[in-house]
């Protein structure tokens, strides 16, 4: 049996959401019921806000509030080292390191034909322009490490080295700080492949 | 290893079961449809991932419910407890417990309880399609080394996205067809790279497998027929086993892989399909130079198939764990010589779980006794010892 309108309705567009199922739905649409105004119209507010004042940014594709945002309005960034993603999310992942001084270019997914996506419907145009106007020297690759960000780092890769640009990926390997018998077979034996030279 | 536990919740003919195991021989004795044999296929399928009898988990849950679970206990070698749970449903995602932890890859799971089941489905590795030599070769390998299991659904994932994109380039034509095509090299250089990885690995499988698969076919089927085994690659090369041969260096094979694309690139464009690669080879079994899939007899079929398993059992032991081994219904099919040269291979190996609906079909010391009957549709389990106990 379906719920009158309104809250049929309410369900119906929070199952739409990522992660969220029906039961989840119906979970949080009588939260929401139960609430009061004020908070269910902060909640309306915040959706309302974000998508009127945020888009992406003109140059990396990032979210902003501004025609750029603020890593690319940012000018103490070194402009030579462009770290390329494949979201926004990525982005923040990264620059919670707080190690990478050089600037982004976001992708908006990764190649994968069985969803139709191809580099037509990435941001891999606008990449190549970048790299001369901006005069970068280095490509970091940090697509996901799944079989679809490592075809998307190939595909990058052989069209970004032909102009005399270096190009790198991100190493994957095991978590810093845990203990070697903590990690998983999978990442281990990964890393084991990957092993690298003692300085 | 051996299982000290195994209880099913809604799998199968069972409502709620559990038994205790012990290591050595357990004879599970049963009539005919009683549900001897969901009881090992419910360990099967936790152990390796799939069933033996069916591919999909929606015929191990009980009729008429929605989720079935299965949980294995079982003491490793050096001492240690482990636990594997597995919940298996229709519509829903698996979820798989290892010692009380969620994991989500099928590779977290692979291992963690190492199984050998013969059974009479095993017929079909010798006789049946490529694709089920191909599973015995991945099946082994999976409980060997779990980063296998991790590099085979990255191959099967590159394969899809591959074939995907070989489709939709088909129907387009031009400057369109171009563009498709100037990523199918990023999808070609994966699938080379992964495809070698499996090559590699499953040439050193036929290798290992075919010394013990030679001798024990000698000594189990009592034949003085060599049995050979050789890797028939897609690339059109077979490479014949050699028991004295490592682990091939996966570097040549990524080139071998390379040039025979290469050389059906215009095919693949034309078909929509990916042409080459491990996902169409096959193991070439043959008994004095002959393939057994075509020219093998039944009993001779059976004999291999034996050989095989007995030989995964050893290849498994060499690395880690001593695995379990299951003979479902197996000793009815054999006549009293290869009975009784089974029976023998028992008393090597760590923990044996036989199911058979004649007690005497089995010349087995068998130590523990478990008897399975069915009423109502509901399969229970019934340890002889305690039995007696009770009544008494």
């Amino acid at each position: 049996m379906l719920y009158e309108g309104a809250v049929q309705d309410l369900i119906d567009e929070l199952g739409r959401l990522p992660g969220i199922g029906p039961k989840s739905a119906q979970r949080v649409a009588f939260h929401l019921l139960q609430v009061d105004a004020d908070e269910a119209n902060r909640l309306a507010t915040a959706i309302t806000t974000v998508k009127e004042t945020v888009r992406f940014c003109a140059r990396c594709f990032n979210i902003s509030e501004a025609e750029e945002c603020q890593v690319c309005r940012d000018t103490r960034r070194d402009p030579t080292v462009l770290c390329v993603v494949e979201e926004p999310r990525d982005l923040i992942a990264i620059e919670r390191t707080r190690e990478y001084r050089g600037r982004y270019h976001v992708l908006g997914g990764a190649i994968s034909p069985i969803d139709g996506v191809g580099p037509d419907d990435l941001h891999v145009r606008e990449l190549i322009a970048r790299l001369d106007d901006e005069g970068v020297q280095e490509v970091i690759l940090a697509t996901n490490p799944n079989v679809e960000g490592e075809a998307t780092a190939s595909y990058l890769s052989r069209l970004v080295q032909p102009l005399g640009v270096a190009v790198t990926r991100l190493a994957s390997g095991l978590p810093v700080g845990g203990d070697l018998d903590y990690a998983d077979e999978v990442t281990l034996a990964r890393s084991f492949t990957g092993r690298r030279a003692v300085d | 290893m051996h299982l000290t536990r195994v209880g099913l919740t809604d799998v199968r003919s069972y409502d709620r079961a559990e038994v205790r195991l012990e290591p050595g021989v357990t004879l599970f004795l049963g009539a005919n449809a009683q549900g001897k044999t969901n009881l090992v296929e419910a360990v099967l399928r936790a152990a390796i991932g799939s069933s033996h009898r069916v591919s999909g988990d929606q015929a191990l849950v009980r009729r008429d419910h929605d989720l079935g679970v299965i949980r294995l206990e079982a003491r490793t070698d050096n001492g240690r407890r482990r636990t594997l749970d597995v919940e298996i449903g229709s519509g829903r995602r698996t979820r798989t417990r290892v010692d009380g932890n969620d994991v989500t890859r099928a590779a977290d799971a692979a291992g963690v309880v190492k199984v050998v089941m013969f059974a009479p489905e095993d017929v079909a590795v010798i006789r049946g399609d490529p694709g089920e030599r191909r599973r015995f070769l991945d099946d082994l390998l999976g409980q060997r080394r779990p980063a296998y299991v991790s590099t085979r659904s990255d191959y099967d994932r590159v394969l899809r996205q591959r074939n995907q994109l070989l489709k939709q380039a088909r129907g387009l034509s031009g400057s369109s067809a171009e563009a498709a095509v100037a990523t199918l090299e990023s999808w070609t250089r994966q699938l080379v790279h992964h495809g070698a990885t499996l090559m590699a690995a499953r040439l050193a499988a036929v290798h290992a497998l075919s010394g013990i698969v030679r001798d024990t076919y000698h000594d189990v089927a009592d034949r003085p027929e060599p049995v050979t085994m050789a890797y028939e690659s897609s690339t059109g090369r077979t490479v014949q086993a050699d028991p004295g041969a490592g682990v091939p260096d996966p570097a040549p094979l990524a080139e071998e892989l390379r040039a025979a694309l290469a050389e059906v690139a215009d095919e693949e464009r034309r078909r929509g399909i990916t042409l080459v690669g491990p996902h169409r080879d096959d193991l070439v079994l043959a008994i004095d130079d002959l393939p057994a899939r075509t020219h093998a007899s039944q009993g001779e079929a059976w004999s291999l198939a034996l050989a095989l398993r007995v030989a995964t059992h050893d290849v498994l032991a060499e690395v880690g764990d001593r695995p379990l081994v299951i003979l479902d219904d197996v000793f009815a099919e054999l006549d009293l010589t290869r009975r009784r040269r089974l029976a023998d291979r028992c008393d090597h190996w760590d923990q044996v779980l036989v199911t058979a609906a004649v007690e005497s079909d089995v010349p087995l010391r068998a130590a523990h006794v478990v008897e399975v009957t069915m009423r109502d549709r509901v399969s229970s389990l019934s340890p002889r010892g305690e039995v007696a106990e009770e009544s008494a």
